[in-house]
């Protein structure tokens, strides 16, 4: 199946799916309401058996953007040797998406790192914890509005003289 | 003045100075090399550089057998506590090297995550400037170390009950907006 056959069967299931092409590469944007189903199309209908990465990106004071999130899954087919990138504006205080682990186990630590660092909730996600930061960690570091050199969470740590140690 | 002519093979010292000669000459290593220092540091105890020069080379991965800590790369968040306990763990009596300029001030990485320098929770006697410094400055170092294992020491670690030693050197503040 190729890529134009991927977006003819993409746009017979959704109505309303925007798709540009960059130098040989297509992206789709899904609304968030029909990412799954999306995701779970071109799993199980189009052989996209592959998922490369899930990853963020933080819009805001962004020129021009309308939400403040942007979700971007990175597919691969290994058969026909066809990429895609599916991406889904988020805009909530609390974005939420439903988990893909279901379809690619993959999925599991891309999930946690995207929480980890944006603060999107993965609704069904076997085991939502933090991947990469310390667990008593409160903040999304990646997020636009969280200061470059942190809360002071790199300073909140006990003192060790000499005479204790 | 009556004076008596020693035996050849009689020297008098202070048993301070003899047990400051004996660890100067045999400290033991522990790498804690997070990063490119810690190939710095690899190179100095390879042939070229011979830090065994030192009576430094039995380089151990365990802290109960280390008494000198190299910390040789960036600590984060998450790698401060292990380090602490690493410190905790070495047996008295004990000296840190900070290598580099990560591990003495965060160097270029003054981000949320990176401790910016790690004499602000750890006592710290010897700093090597370098990004990353070469073997001759880390020896230079152990050299300067051991000169003030042989100046200070004590066989009962008094010089580590100083108070000079337990204020922490730079003020604690939050760099955050």
């Amino acid at each position: 199946m190729t890529i134009a056959e991927t977006l003819a069967a993409l746009n017979e299931r959704f109505a309303s799916l925007a798709s540009s092409e960059f130098r040989g590469q297509t992206r789709v944007v899904a609304p968030a309401e029909s990412l799954y189903d999306a995701l779970e199309l071109l799993k199980n209908c189009c052989g996209f058996d592959l998922l490369v990465d899930i990853t963020c990106v933080d819009y805001l004071r962004y020129r021009g953007a309308k939400e403040r999130f942007g979700l971007v899954y990175l597919l691969a087919n290994t058969q026909s040797n066809e990429r895609l990138t599916i991406r889904t504006p988020l805009d909530a205080a609390e974005p939420m998406v439903r988990s893909v682990v279901g379809l690619w186990a993959a999925a599991n630590w891309l999930e946690r790192e995207v929480w980890d660092m944006f603060g999107i909730r993965f609704a069904g996600h076997p085991d939502l914890r933090r991947i990469l930061l310390p667990e008593e960690f409160t903040a999304f570091p990646l997020r636009k509005d969280y200061p470059l050199q942190g809360l002071g969470e790199r300073h909140n740590f006990p003192i060790i003289r000499r005479a204790e140690s | 003045m009556a004076v008596v002519e020693l035996p050849d093979n009689v020297a008098i010292t202070r048993l301070d100075h003899l047990v400051s000669w004996c660890r100067k000459n045999s400290l033991w290593p522990m790498p804690f090399a997070t990063a490119c220092c810690g190939i710095e540091l690899m190179a100095t105890g390879a042939s070229r550089h011979d830090i065994a020069r030192f009576g430094a080379e039995v380089f151990r991965f365990s802290p109960r057998q280390c008494d000198l800590m190299i910390v040789a790369g960036r600590v984060v968040m998450k790698m401060l506590p292990v380090l602490q306990r690493i410190w905790l763990q070495m047996p008295e009596p004990k000296w840190c090297i900070s290598m580099g300029a990560c591990a003495s001030t965060g160097g270029v990485f003054d981000t949320y995550c990176v401790v910016q320098g790690i004499d602000r929770f750890l006592p710290v006697d010897m700093y090597t400037p370098g990004c990353p410094p070469r073997p001759e400055q880390l020896i230079q170092s152990i050299i300067d170390l051991q000169e003030k294992i042989q100046r200070e020491g004590t066989i009962f670690g008094r010089e580590f009950e100083a108070p000079s030693r337990q204020r922490p050197k730079r003020a604690l503040q939050d760099t955050g907006p």
